[in-house]
């Protein structure tokens, strides 16, 4: 008999800190901010909290990287908790692994209420240090970075643009078709309170305006940098009645790597590495993709979410261009919403969490503005891309 | 648009590997014009990055070998963006190698202008030397071209 472990935990508190641009703040300070408020929000305590699990391993700065966030033991500290559980790690279902994690830690035992977060300050970090550090910033390469950075494959637009390029030549996939992920999702923007592109609506003709980055992806196939904290409660079904709030259940995870988990060698090039971890969902729970009432799909790049669009089964291979094509089906009145909150692209590089914390947000009924006029019921996140990639089926209340 | 395609000035500055036991074949074989493959000596199939093991058969009798130079073009991006100060356009392409289904390099292209490229065209590879003279880089260009 297969257990379906991640069913003991369920959402039961949400923070988001202040997003922005250059925001002047430590990356402890809005992770304290992001915390703080997920824990209140569901009705505890710090001293409730016995979990602590973060995306990455943290550590590398406010102003020097901004990308790793405090470390679990910084927070721990910080905050002063008294914890049973904790880990971070880059490693894993993408940033979904810190869910997964805690999923785990609640399942065997080990924790009851677990914070998971995720920090960036890359905003202030590209100031501090320049767009263009990166080159730099490396003495010799080691890993897989070494057969792919001395051909000046220097950034993750560079590793996804040929799978866009494939799928244009192969599929008939258009640069009209792709720019419907970032029209949609800046359209949604519109409605997000902490959105970036919140006051700056884009229009078709804007996106096919954009200078090229790596071609054929532009500029507003990639998400925004920004200062952030999410951060989630994630406690054991058990607490449930105590929650203020709806719970939302973690139906099923999705974490598995079966393939090679590499940018350019992945056996098929029509797919990406989201496909097993999806294959995985899908077979922990009777729910189908039929089911699903809004989509949380990870945007650091637009074809990311057209290829976890096929890898969910949306659509098939190849049809990803055909579905989003006009954008009606996944605008927020649509057969399938995506990314109500603007995504990365349009709200900021909230890195994973902010797709969590949504669909979360609208499976609650609590989205405000924003909030869906059909109240979902069954949601699906996805994380990541290339060699790390990882998903999440929530529903609304608790199934068995 | 043109873009930077010529041997030896695709990019201002190219970041270095590491040389360790399992990757110095591959960063050096250009000295001889040889695109050196880790193959398993087991089960005959190559693979990429070079490793201690197979990752189809797991015999560790594995080891680089010499491959043809030759494959296909998976797919490519020109890249725009400044990642490194006063770069200019250059295109990065994924390379099939010839000897195996799904045995891919990340490379440059060169001699070839981004309007002539196309899915599945044959290629070929030629090295360009780090100017301290200790590694080579591989890179393609369209069989028969011109260096
Ligand atoms: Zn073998």
């Amino acid at each position: 008999m297969t257990v379906i472990g991640e069913r003991s935990s369920y959402i039961s508190g949400l923070g988001q800190s202040a997003v922005g641009r250059n925001l002047g703040r430590t990356e402890m300070d809005l992770t304290v901010e992001a915390i703080s408020t997920a824990i209140a929000d569901a009705g505890l305590t710090p001293a409730d909290i016995d979990g602590l699990v973060t995306y990455p391993a943290g550590g590398n700065g406010t102003a020097k990287g901004g990308f790793g966030g405090p470390s679990a033991n910084a927070v721990q500290d910080a905050i002063g908790l008294r914890l049973n559980f904790y880990s971070g790690s880059s490693d894993g279902a993408a940033q979904l692994q810190a869910l997964v994690n805690a999923c785990m830690a609640v399942a065997t035992g080990l924790a009851k209420h677990i914070v998971i977060y995720r920090t960036v300050t890359e905003s202030t970090a590209q100031k501090a240090s320049g767009r263009r550090g990166l080159a730099g910033s490396v003495a010799e390469l080691e890993g897989e970075q070494q057969y792919m950075m001395p051909f000046g494959a220097l950034s993750a637009t560079c590793w996804l643009a040929p799978l866009a390029r494939y799928h244009m030549d192969k599929f008939g996939l258009t640069r009209e078709q792709l720019g419907q992920i970032a029209v949609v999702s800046r359209a949604n923007a519109q409605l997000t309170p902490y959105a970036l592109m919140r006051g700056r609506p884009m229009t078709m003709d804007d996106y096919l305006a954009a200078r090229m980055i790596s071609d054929p992806l532009c500029l507003f196939d990639c998400d925004v940098p920004c200062d952030a904290s999410t951060a989630l409660v994630i406690s054991h079904v058990d607490t449930a009645p105590d929650c203020p709030h709806v719970p939302i259940q973690i139906n099923a995870l999705g974490s598995a790597s079966w393939g090679r988990p590499s940018w350019y060698e992945w056996e098929d090039m029509a797919t990406f590495p989201g496909r097993d971890p999806a294959a995985q969902m899908w077979s922990r729970t009777d729910l189908t993709i039929a089911d699903v009432d809004s989509a949380h799909i990870y945007d650091g790049f637009s074809i990311i979410t057209t290829l976890w669009l096929e890898a969910l089964g949306v659509c098939g291979t190849g049809e990803a261009g055909a579905y989003i094509e006009g954008g009606h089906r996944i605008s927020r009145d649509g057969e399938l919403p995506l990314n109500t909150n603007g995504g990365q692209l349009s709200s900021g590089r909230l890195h994973g969490f902010g797709h969590l914390h949504e669909a979360a947000l609208q499976l609650r009924g609590e989205a405000g503005e924003r909030q869906l006029a059909k109240q979902p019921e069954v949601s699906v996140v996805t994380n990541g891309a290339g060699s790390t990639v990882g998903c999440a089926l929530l529903t609304r209340g608790l199934l068995s | 648009m043109t873009a930077r395609t010529a041997v030896g000035a695709v990019l201002p500055m190219r970041l270095r590997p590491y040389l360790d036991d399992d990757n110095r074949a591959f960063w050096t074989g250009g000295e001889s014009n040889s695109l050196m493959i880790h193959r398993c000596n087991s089960c005959q199939s190559w693979f990429h990055p070079p490793a201690p093991i197979c990752r189809r058969c797991q015999s560790t009798d594995v080891g680089p070998q010499k491959s043809s130079g030759r494959g296909t073009l998976a797919s490519y991006t020109v890249n725009f963006q400044q990642w490194i100060p006063g770069a200019e356009p250059y295109i990065i392409g994924w390379v099939e190698l010839l000897e195996q289904p799904n045995l891919r390099l990340m490379t440059n292209l060169v001699d070839v202008e981004a309007e002539d490229l196309s899915l599945d065209m044959p290629l070929e590879v030629v090295f360009e030397a780090h100017p301290d003279g200790d590694l080579w880089y591989p890179l393609f260009r369209p069989v028969g071209a011109a260096s």
